[in-house]
């Protein structure tokens, strides 16, 4: 039987607009199980990512609750909270949101040092997760000397490095071209099959839907959908 | 702590010529505050060891009327001590007097003091050297303030201890140069035995200057001043120039405080991504905002070495060739050399560079606090307003 890794109960999350509220997430119930390549999809504006922030501890719910790897999200003290995404979560950025004066090696670095973990065994795990995206060659170079697609890398390889069990990415090839794109996706599908990490993505790019095993459908904050794909094949575009 | 310290440094690195323009500004502070500093400094030491070799000796027994900053008392102040009570002390005796240097009529003070004293470095000797009848000293600036130059006679009115005025002429035999403004500021010195031929004051002095070797004891009718009494109003005058400068440099300070406050406000703006970013990697609020006030603190770190590079050699040359300041400050009725030498010690290098990082990582942790309050979420979007 598999692990239960995420799971949400009637999740409510309320924005105060204007004089009234905007409800971003109603009544949300669903679970997520270790190792998934999941995808949550829909339009702009339909919760996707407040849905992955509350996931990954960076927001609360108004009602309901989010649980991840056992932890009651709205229980959560900052710091509890910052040792659950320190320890088990990664994350991917639409914008990559790599640190601009760091090099690529001290990007990935950066995971393992709020770790603890000693110098020898960072070097050795960074450059293994650089080799997982095959950027080993550019450990020295600042993120502004690279190409979208190599940021987007890095930004795997930040978020893989510390072998979390959860990896929440969102809308994370809204800005590379289709090659990138498919490169990146294919990256993380190996990465999910090799480490069994679960991949969690807030998308609304087909390129990734049609790599993902299942979907959620959202619309207005609401499951419209939940979609299970058996693949057989995905397609390079 | 080594992490936030290592991050900070590097993304102040990393920041560059905003970097580098807040260090100069602090940098000029500190070069500023211990210049100034050090200024004082040197004019203190210089000041207080100018006074004792000059004037007070190691220190002035006065006599029980005396009071050095009221003429009036100067007439009845006199006395003598036995010989045992005057060892290690060189008798001055002080009296009013009028002179008239090309007509014009001139209060002056006349003071007596043996030719053979070495106890200040007043050169009375010279008078020695001189043929004329009645052969005064007096100092440079005097001899300008009155117009009178060496060998010029001018007439000195005085009164004996009978009250009894008369009147000679009086020859300027030698003129010396001090440092010290109250040795020859109004101020005529001769031999004590004539001064006191003049005043019919045999054997009487107004106050007497001890040398090393002399033990203060209890004599009756006289009262023992140390230096630091005597320096008293020296050191208050010093003291009250260096409150003054402070309010110059609170304001330079404020001014680089100021840059520095302005970066970290504007870097919680412009970097939101960024501590979006270090919250959803697993730091803490807190974590994020002691990198942000170190930050802010290391600015000032940069400065003092900044500082101390830049201003190493202008400390060095200042402390050893000195500060030319001429006569210009003549009128603040201290002692002021012509030229002061800084004494820049380590304690104000380094208490001054402390006051600069503890006031910069105080500003800076006041909009850092901003970040313990910051949704990270609208972090991550760059929304927070």
């Amino acid at each position: 039987m598999s692990e239960k890794i995420i799971s949400t109960e009637n999740l409510v999350k309320r924005y105060p607009e204007g004089e009234g509220w905007f409800t971003a997430l109603n009544n949300i119930s669903l679970t997520f199980e270790k190792g998934e390549f999941a995808g949550v999809v829909g339009p702009s504006g339909s919760g996707k990512t407040t849905l992955l922030n509350i996931i990954g501890s960076l927001d609360t719910p108004t009602e309901g609750s989010a649980t991840v790897m056992g932890k009651k999200i709205s229980d959560l003290s900052h710091t509890q909270a910052a040792q659950l995404r320190n320890l088990n979560i990664g994350f991917i950025f639409q914008v990559y949101n790599l640190l601009p004066v760091y090099t690529v090696f001290e990007n990935v670095e950066f995971a393992l040092i709020l770790q603890n973990r000693s110098a020898s065994e960072r070097k050795k795990k960074v450059m293994q997760a650089l080799e997982w995206v095959g950027l080993e060659n550019m450990a020295n170079k600042r993120p502004s000397k690279l190409s979208g697609g190599e940021g987007q890398r890095v930004a795997i390889a930040r978020a893989m490095v510390k072998e979390p069990e959860l990896v929440l990415a969102d809308e994370p090839t809204a800005n590379l071209d289709a090659t990138n794109a498919h490169a990146i996706i294919q990256t993380m599908k190996n990465l999910n099959k090799e480490l069994n990490t679960t991949f969690l993505f807030s998308t609304h790019d087909e390129k990734v839907m049609q790599y993902l095993n299942r979907l959620v459908h959202l619309e207005d904050g609401e499951v419209a959908e939940d979609e299970i794909i058996k693949q057989t094949e995905n397609k390079i575009v | 702590m080594r992490i936030a310290i290592k991050m900070a440094f590097k993304n102040l690195i990393g920041a560059g010529l905003r970097t580098w323009l807040n260090v100069s500004v602090l940098a000029f502070c500190f070069i500023i505050i211990v210049f100034y500093n050090g200024f004082l400094n040197g004019w203190q030491e210089q000041g207080r060891l100018d006074a004792k070799n000059w004037e007070y000796g190691n220190g002035q027994l006065f006599h029980a009327d005396f009071d050095p900053y009221d003429v009036f008392t100067i007439k009845n102040s006199h006395g003598t001590l036995s010989e045992a009570e005057s060892e290690n002390l060189t008798p001055v005796l002080i009296q009013q007097a009028t002179v008239y240097p090309n007509g014009r009529m001139n209060p002056t003070i006349i003071k007596g003091i043996p030719l053979d004293q070495d106890v200040i470095n007043l050169p009375i000797n010279l008078l020695t050297k001189s043929d004329a009848n009645l052969p005064v000293l007096i100092g440079e600036r005097m001899a300008q303030s009155i117009n009178v130059g060496k060998g010029d006679n001018i007439l000195l009115r005085w009164r004996d201890r009978n009250g009894t005025y008369d009147a000679t002429n009086i020859t300027i035999a030698e003129i010396f140069d001090s440092n010290v403004t109250t040795i020859y500021n109004g101020q005529i010195w001769m031999p004590i035995e004539i001064l006191r031929q003049m005043t019919r004051l045999t054997n009487e002095a107004t106050m007497y200057i001890a040398n090393e070797q002399y033990q203060p004891s209890q004599v009756d009718g006289w009262e023992f001043h140390n230096l630091t009494e005597l320096l008293k109003d020296f050191d208050s005058a010093v003291q009250a120039e260096r409150i003054g400068s402070m309010i110059v440099y609170s304001i330079l300070l404020a001014l680089g405080l100021l840059a520095v406050f302005d970066t970290q406000v504007l870097s919680i703006f412009r970097r939101q991504r960024e501590i979006g970013t270090y919250i959803a990697l697993g730091m803490t609020r807190q974590q994020v905002m002691k990198i942000f006030t170190i930050e802010g603190g290391m600015y000032s770190v940069f400065a003092g070495v900044v500082g101390l590079i830049i201003g190493a050699p202008l400390f060095y040359y200042t402390s050893s060739q000195g500060i030319n300041i001429g006569r210009s400050i003549e009128g603040m009725g201290v002692h002021l050399s012509d030229i002061i030498y800084p004494i820049y010690g380590a304690t104000l290098i380094i208490g001054t560079f402390f006051v600069l990082v503890f006031s910069a990582t105080l500003v800076s942790f006041i909009p850092a606090r901003k970040i313990s309050t910051l949704n990270p979420v609208n972090a991550l979007k760059g929304k927070v307003q």
